[in-house]
């Protein structure tokens, strides 16, 4: 086990650390009064000051999560303004450093946090892009989901969307008198074309693409650099993707090259956006758990276990509540390390896939996966789409046998007992696939030499750029969230954090392949309580039109490719609301791509698709 | 950097390469034939080197749990008092939990008193729409709603054809005990026998109320429909023929026909393994 504790911590506690930033800041930090909020409110003059302090002295080294809540209407709690809320970690472990900054919805403007926190970067323009809040001093204050030119910010409470019907969920349309229309139908457009009142319709252009080569000097400034033999040469601007096999979905880089040399990269996302949060917002709380299996399609499992937990957090306010059985979190942490085996697996092969390896390597971990599928759809009821944890409990216990009867002519029938199923994949056929790929990967000569050295990032720099995950732990940073913050019942378990301190590609594939080993140790430890708690109830308590009490969470767990949270905001209600007035998703594929321009310089464009490859990303979860 | 690793690593897909092999020579070059009893090895833990099944000439079984677009339940249609009934009483319950909103329903009123009538006018799903995530299913408090397995739903048309109407949507409750033969057991002790709780609920009162309401309304909307000027002393007319509808024996219980092909045993070890279930659970409730 790692040893989370620093003897030099300046101070020990969130208490301590709250306590120390009021008597340094006795004007501009107050405590969050509101019921079911925690943390400080920082004064937005104060705000860069007040992060400075926490990051240099506190020890709050690692931002997690920066998100705008828009508090329009809420009325009960708030009054009407904007409010960007921080949670600051140390990579030593322990509780989050919440503070808040608020500001005025007309005048949108809060410092940029950049300076302090590099990882606040894609955050805060995503903040801008969303709600409109104006950052003063962020190097490259763009959109980042939506395009250049768009007009309004769609994640504040007066914008519609496209076919938008009403705020909240259930539509009152669809019953008792359901008579039913296709949206594209009766409006062909949507209704939210909207455009500003001085825009010449006819004179429109399109800025988005210009803009996008902002910086990189396209027809304004002419680059030219002398090569080692003082001949003259340009830089090259290439486009990759967003239609690139090699981008694993639609994500595109803007690079400026030399030669071979990549000397400048942008990332350019947002083509598979699809408003999650606000998706999020006009649901009900059960409503956004299926909706959370579409985020990382690869792990959803994982993504369900965050967002239950997040919402127990709430739940556990309420004057009654039951907690999870044990035998809930035992299924949880089962279906979650079969996850994360499951996402190793398919982030090493297409990694591989990267580095030239053409679908051999994937195919044989494909296999596995394939297995663990199977399980998940006989247990949960689909492969990927799992659909499978409620708040309080999960959809159903296991069933005794993976197997159903032929309904169909040549129907072939799968008929295993499911403990015997799985304790044959735990304790021998996917330990025997991990060994398999150790030895046909790790001392392969080819691998070694496209990785060994290549997308290499610091430890500070992992830690500055909100790094989570294997990109992390690859950077010798031993923090992992089931370590540094045990949620269910990690504390019980015995398992390494995976840690390597080389920081290039080939670290981050030890880690993955360390993290599938602890993943089959936990496994393990899982089988026999699988045995003993067998007849207990994994039932939900939580009704279909159940209510959530107020106040805000943030439910953060460790998933194949990082940490993965979702701040969850119930308000709009005196004490209990039935849909989220906030629902944030802190995506790992997202803000593990902040350090992509770091990790690229200097690289060739080959090694490039290699590194974005080890990053692990998934699209659905990077654009929401 | 000698290249053993690399030659290692060549080494290992030649074995991937012949393991795909070795199991045709096994099963004499028939691994494909329906005939041979292999299918269960090659999918299951042992098995090594490459297995597809080869779709669609041969199919994997769907799990019980599988789920895709949602069904209506409807009784069976050789069902001796109430055949091709809905179970459905158009609760809305399945509405208001469907994540995307793909559920549409009409509930019925009674023209002449204006109350609604436990029984759907109309049920609609968008199946583009649906996600498949079945919630319906788990949140009806009747069993009326289920998950399909039949996922061949691709049409030329998406316009018209993706909306599924109650028609298309009702299939019979012995279909459903056909796919998830053991989930079917247990819902049915849940409910305390094979038929729909109101019907039950009917049969225990004897007069089968709640049944013939329904009965008498839907007469009475036929009897309109062939009389477009139909007034009410008509609709009135036709209420002693529905009255007449015979209550519902009170032989509800465990039994009752189980039309699925599987064998006696089988059908009563599952039982057993139900109600064994059943009382575990129970004993844990004290």
């Amino acid at each position: 086990m790692v040893d989370m504790t620093v003897p030099n911590s300046p101070a020990t506690s969130i208490e301590d650390a709250i306590a120390d930033l009021k008597a340094k800041f006795p004007d501009a930090v107050s405590d969050d009064k509101r019921e079911g909020y925690s943390g400080v409110i920082v004064s937005k003059d104060k705000l860069l000051e007040v992060a400075r302090y926490i990051h240099d002295t506190l020890g709050f080294d690692y931002l997690s999560s920066a998100t705008a809540v828009d508090y329009l209407g809420e009325g009960n709690h708030s009054n009407d303004h904007l409010e960007m809320v921080y949670h600051a970690y140390r990579t030593t472990g322990g509780k989050a450093l919440v503070f808040k900054a608020q500001t005025d919805r007309e005048k949108a403007e809060l410092p940029s946090l950049v300076s302090v926190w590099k990882g606040a970067d894609f955050q805060e323009r995503e903040a801008w892009d969303l709600f409109g809040i104006r950052f003063q001093g962020h190097p490259n204050l763009k959109r980042i989901l939506m395009w250049e030119g768009f007009h309004g910010f769609p994640m504040r409470k007066d914008w519609h969307e496209a076919y938008y019907e009403q705020d909240h969920k259930p539509f009152d349309s669809r019953w008792p008198s359901g008579h039913v229309y296709r949206a594209e139908e009766r409006n062909i457009f949507g209704k939210n074309v909207k455009y500003p009142a001085d825009i010449d319709l006819s004179k429109l252009t399109d800025i988005s693409e210009s803009s996008m080569y902002e910086g990189f000097g396209m027809g304004v400034e002419y680059t030219q650099v002398r090569d080692g033999e003082g001949m003259a040469t340009d830089q090259l601007i290439v486009n990759m993707g967003p239609h690139h096999p090699s981008t694993h979905g639609v994500f595109r880089m803007i690079m400026r090259l030399d030669g071979e040399t990549v000397t400048h990269l942008e990332p350019v996302m947002g083509y598979l956006h699809r408003n999650h949060e606000k998706i999020g917002e006009r649901n009900t709380f059960l409503q956004n758990i299926p909706f959370t299996d579409r985020l990382d399609y690869i792990s959803s499992m994982g993504n369900n276990h965050g967002y239950v937990l997040a919402v127990e957090q709430l739940l556990a306010l309420a004057p009654k509540y039951t907690p999870p059985t044990y035998r809930t979190e035992v299924l949880r942490v089962l279906m979650v390390e079969l996850t994360r085996i499951v996402n190793h697996l398919w982030a090493i092969g297409f990694w591989l896939n990267d580095l030239g390896a053409f679908f051999t390597p994937v195919l044989y971990f494909i296999q596995e996966r394939e297995r663990i599928l199977d399980f998940f759809e006989a247990v949960a009821g689909s492969r990927m789409m799992c659909n499978y944890m409620r708040f309080g409990g999960v959809f159903a216990d296991l069933p005794e046998r993976i197997r159903t009867v032929a309904n169909l002519m040549n129907d072939r029938v799968r008929d295993f007992n499911t403990m015997q199923f799985l304790t044959e994949m735990i304790n021998e056929r996917i330990p025997r696939t991990i060994d398999e790929l150790d030895e046909y990967l790790t001392n392969s000569d080819i691998v070694r030499v496209r990785s060994e050295g290549v997308g290499y990032l610091s430890r500070e720099d992992a830690i500055n750029y909100s790094a989570a995950g294997p990109l992390l732990r690859g950077s010798g940073v031993a923090y992992d969230i089931r370590r540094a913050e045990p949620y269910s019942i990690y504390d019980e378990l015995d398992f390494d954090v995976a840690v390597q301190y080389e920081g290039d590609m080939y670290a981050r594939y030890l880690v993955r392949l360390q993290e599938m080993r602890e993943s089959v140790r936990i496994l393990k430890q899982i089988l026999p309580r699988l045995e003993y708690t067998a007849g207990e109830s994994v039932a939900s308590p939580f009704a279909y039109s159940g209510k959530v009490p107020i106040g805000e969470a943030y439910g953060r767990v460790e998933n194949g490719k990082g940490e993965l949270g979702y701040y969850v905001v119930s308000a709009g209600d005196k004490k209990a609301a039935a849909n989220p007035w906030r629902y944030h998703v802190r995506a790992p594929s997202f803000i593990n791509l902040t350090p992509l321009g770091v990790m690229a310089k200097g690289g060739k464009v080959a090694d490039l698709v290699a590194i974005l490859g080890s990053i692990d990303i998934v699209l659905g979860e990077t654009d929401r | 950097m000698n290249g053993i690793g690399f030659i290692k690593g060549m080494l290992l897909t030649l074995r991937h390469f012949v393991e795909s092999y070795v199991d045709d020579v096994r099963y004499g070059f028939k691994k494909y034939s329906p005939n041979v009893d292999n299918f269960q090895q090659r999918q299951g833990t042992q098995a090594a080197g490459v297995f597809t099944v080869q779709y669609p000439d041969e199919k994997v079984a769907m799990p019980e749990r599988f789920r895709f677009v949602p069904f209506l339940v409807v009784e069976d249609y050789d069902h001796p008092e109430r055949p091709g009934k809905d179970w459905c009483t158009s609760c809305g319950i399945c509405a208001k939990v469907c994540p995307p909103q793909c559920i549409w329903i009409v509930r019925s009123n009674d023209p002449a008193t204006g109350r609604p009538v436990p029984e759907p006018e109309a049920f609609f799903i968008d199946i583009d729409i649906c996600m498949n995530c079945g919630f319906c299913a788990e949140y009806c408090p009747f069993d009326a709603i289920k998950m399909d397995h039949d996922y061949e739903l691709a049409s030329y048309d998406r316009t018209t054809s993706h909306i599924f109407d109650k028609d298309k949507l009702s299939k019979e409750f012995k279909y459903w005990k056909t796919i998830a033969p053991n989930r079917a057991i247990d819902e049915a002790q849940a409910r305390g026998g094979w038929e729909h709780k109101d019907a039950q609920k009917a049969a225990r009162r004897g007069g089968g109320a709640a049944d013939s309401k329904r009965e008498e309304v839907r007469a009475r909307k036929e009897e309109e429909q062939k009389q477009p000027v139909a007034s009410a002393p008509v609709a009135q007319e036709t209420k002693p023929a529905a009255a007449e509808t015979p209550a519902p024996a009170a032989a509800t219980s465990g039994g009752g026909e189980k039309p699925w092909t599987d064998s006696e045993e089988e059908r009563e070890r599952r039982k057993q393994a139900a109600l064994a279930r059943k009382a575990a659970r129970a004993s844990k409730r004290e």
